[in-house]
């Protein structure tokens, strides 16, 4: 398949899924859970009342002022509210009223992430995705310094760089999306999948990179495009069965793996296919227009 | 790398046996008890129980912040310590095992972060944990039994004025006594504290004075008042050592520097998620597992067979190892283990692909056996090097469940890399090669 030919249509396509995620992410925002916008989850099972709907929770909640962004029925029978609140006596009041209106409870679970704490974990966010991109845009540049001329190591690293951050947009503008038409909120754990993300994009970047590497040590004559279309068809039985693998795991947590990772899979499981979308389709054509554009200077 | 292929094996199969008697759980099978060793020696000591994070066994974790506003800025360390020390006690008084009380400090925040895994009754522990010390000088009450004095009990003491809030700071230093070595408790109190401390001293001379934090007795037997003190600076010596002196000086410091916790953030798991949680993990990572083993087997056949092989000894090489270190496992932590089966195939994949790719350019089946092995090398390590890069990050940004995750995707990463190509190499010559 000659993969060079068509990469205007490959980069078309990947700008199909990333500018309604930006634009998304532009009017939207991304829905902040609790750990960086601060508040209470809380999740109950109505012991006495069995009965109670999520109607009558979130009446209830709204009649005595309680600010709440979501109140969310779980698979297992209880109740998911999620509470503007985070001062322990205020939510302990909340949880007192909420007994008494409606009998005993169990507390499943109980989150509060103070004002402080979520503004400073917010921060580290952003300081770890740009801190690990930095680092392996390092790391490529220097692992690649022994590629031969023409070619330059920096070029590896940067189109490395582009790809990654592919991935990285495409799953925040989908989560973007997500965030708006089903009230899904980004946590901690989001930032892990994303960053886990970067790994893998880079992880599957570098193979085929690492065969371009190889193959033009072999045929110093070949043009260079032709040198990694060649490098990508080699390559892909390996990107495809790796990602399926990874891919076959995940859909089994995704389906039948706990409730609280549910939102942390499901990122993970479009990073990754986005990853390998874009080691294949993106980033080895652009090494080429790189090589084209540097050519003509 | 060792020459002969079966001497690698041997010593594979010997780590493979010695990770089983690891990772079995104590069971009883037929009546009979199984259970795995222990470790005991000096510098290691393992009971080797997995470890369950707070989202599978349930429990609580709070963030609590110090309000310093009332401390010398000189004294805050001090009083974050002594809270710690404090917190300490009182949750091993609740019979909680397992528990961590961690101090953090980040730009003139000071906070103390309480891991309470598997606790039943939350708001109890809770309202332990929050109370603030109450330091009490006590001496011997009127009625006490005359023998008291000798055998001096707890309860035959009662309090007086002299309280924490009357004690500046404690601290330890050696002892200037030549005549007895060891190290002293230095007592100093306010002015208040010194004119409550001169009057205790001349009524109850040569008397006990008992110090009590939270109603319970520290430092016992109890010291003796040796002299009238009127200067505020009173000195506890006895049979102190450099660590025993310092530990009731933070106790005492506990009371003295009293800094009010409040909750700031907390996470409570109610036992029934967790128990859920852990079974719904185990189904998926088997089900993910037996797909990754149906599809490697379709596509690689009898290569496939052996990258399975290696993958279950993978298995038990990584669990053994969360054992051995310990790793306390969370929900996302499995996730991370699970990912990392991914990226152990991965590796195997590599390798057979170029295998076949050199079998196709027309190599003999061995020599394409060796450079299969050989060239997959450079991309097996550049990509989980990168890998392995953003792994370190996730574990310096994180707490807790983030923390998990980096920590065993890295070892899973680590141990795939040993997995796939030295035992998957193995396994291949000593059951492949040979027939060739």
């Amino acid at each position: 398949m000659d993969f060079i030919k068509y990469k205007s249509w490959f980069f078309a396509l990947s700008l199909l899924i990333i500018i309604p995620g930006l634009v998304a992410l532009a009017t939207w925002r991304l829905k902040l859970g609790i750990d960086f916008s601060g508040g209470t989850l809380w999740e109950v099972k109505f012991s006495q009342n069995q009965s109670t709907t999520q109607q009558e929770l979130q009446n209830f909640l709204a009649e005595q002022a309680i600010a709440f962004s979501s109140v969310v029925k779980t698979q297992q029978g209880s109740y998911l509210a999620r509470l503007h609140e985070s001062d322990e006596a205020k939510v302990n009041e909340i949880k007192n009223k909420v007994t008494t209106n409606f009998g005993e409870v169990e507390e499943v679970r109980l989150e509060t992430v103070g004002p402080t704490i979520s503004r400073e974990l917010a921060y580290k966010a952003l300081a770890a995705v740009g801190v690990s991109i930095l680092g392996i845009l390092v790391y490529i540049t220097w692992a690649f310094r022994k590629i031969p001329k023409p070619a330059s190591s920096l070029a590896f690293g940067i189109c490395t760089i582009v790809a990654l951050a592919h991935d990285v947009i495409v799953v925040v503008g989908i989560f973007a999306i997500l965030g708006h038409f089903k009230g899904i909120e980004i946590d901690s754990l989001f930032i892990t999948a994303l960053l886990t993300v970067i790994g893998f994009s880079v992880h599957d970047t570098i193979v085929v990179f690492d065969r371009i590497r190889e193959n033009l040590t072999k045929y110093p004559e070949t043009n260079f495009p032709e040198v990694v279309n060649h490098s990508l068809n080699q390559t892909l039985g390996r990107s495809l069965n790796t990602s399926l693998t990874a891919i076959f795991v995940l859909f089994a947590l995704l389906l039948f793996g706990g409730e609280s990772t549910r939102i942390f899979v499901l990122a993970l499981l479009i990073g990754i296919i986005s990853g390998t979308y874009s080691s294949i389709f993106n980033a080895s054509p652009l090494l080429v227009v790189w090589h084209q554009i540097s050519k003509r200077k | 790398m060792l020459k002969n292929p079966r001497a690698t094996f041997a010593l594979i199969i010997l780590l493979t046996v010695l990770a089983l008697f690891i990772d079995i759980p104590n069971l009883k099978i037929f009546g009979r008890q199984i259970s795995h060793p222990k470790i005991e020696t000096k510098v290691l000591k393992r009971d080797l129980e997995p470890k369950l994070g707070l989202d599978l066994a349930g429990g609580v974790q709070l963030v609590l912040s110090a309000d310093m506003t009332n401390i010398d800025s000189s004294d805050r360390n001090n009083a974050l310590d002594s809270a710690q020390n404090v917190i300490e006690n009182r949750i091993n008084s609740l019979g909680v095992s397992e528990s961590i009380v961690q101090t953090a400090k980040t730009a003139g925040d000071y906070r103390l972060i309480v891991e309470m895994p598997g606790i039943s009754d939350i708001d109890q522990a809770v309202a332990t944990v929050k109370k603030t010390a109450h330091l009490e000088f006590r001496v011997l009450a009127d009625d006490a039994p005359p023998e008291a004095t000798l055998s001096a009990l707890p309860e035959h003491f009662v309090a007086t004025p002299l309280t924490g809030k009357d004690l500046k700071r404690a601290s330890a230093s050696p002892g200037q006594d030549p005549q007895s070595p060891g190290y002293v408790v230095n007592l100093e109190f306010n002015s208040d504290g010194a004119k409550k401390l001169e009057e205790i001293t001349r009524d109850h001379l040569n008397a006990p004075m008992a110090m009590f934090l939270d109603d319970e007795p520290i430092s016992w037997p109890p010291p003796v008042i040796r002299a009238v003190i009127a200067d505020g600076n009173a000195q506890i010596s006895g049979q102190f050592d450099a660590k025993s002196a310092k530990q009731l000086a933070i106790q005492l410091n506990a009371g003295a520097l009293p800094v009010p916790l409040s909750i700031e953030s907390q996470t409570r798991v109610g036992p029934s998620l967790g128990r859920e949680a852990i079974a719904k993990s185990i189904f998926a990572t088997a089900v993910g597992l037996t797909s990754v083993a149906f599809f490697m087997i379709a596509y690689y056949q009898f290569l496939g067979v052996f990258a399975i092989g290696a993958l279950l000894i993978y298995t038990t090489l990584v669990f053994a190892v969360f054992k051995i270190i310990p790793v306390t496992l969370t929900l996302a932590g499995i996730t991370g283990f699970v990912l990392s089966i991914g990226m152990a195939v991965d590796a195997n994949i590599l390798i057979f692909e170029r295998i076949k790719e050199e079998i196709a350019w027309g190599k003999p089946k061995l020599e394409a056996f060796y450079a299969g092995f050989d060239r997959a090398w450079t991309s097996i390590r550049d990509s989980n090097v990168s890998s392995l890069i953003t792994t370190a990050i996730l574990f310096n940004f994180g707490t807790g469940p983030i923390r998990g995750f980096a920590l065993t995707l890295a070892i899973g990463i680590l141990i795939s890399m040993f997995s796939a190509i030295t035992v998957t190499r193995t396994l291949l010559r000593v059951f492949w090669i040979r027939k060739i």
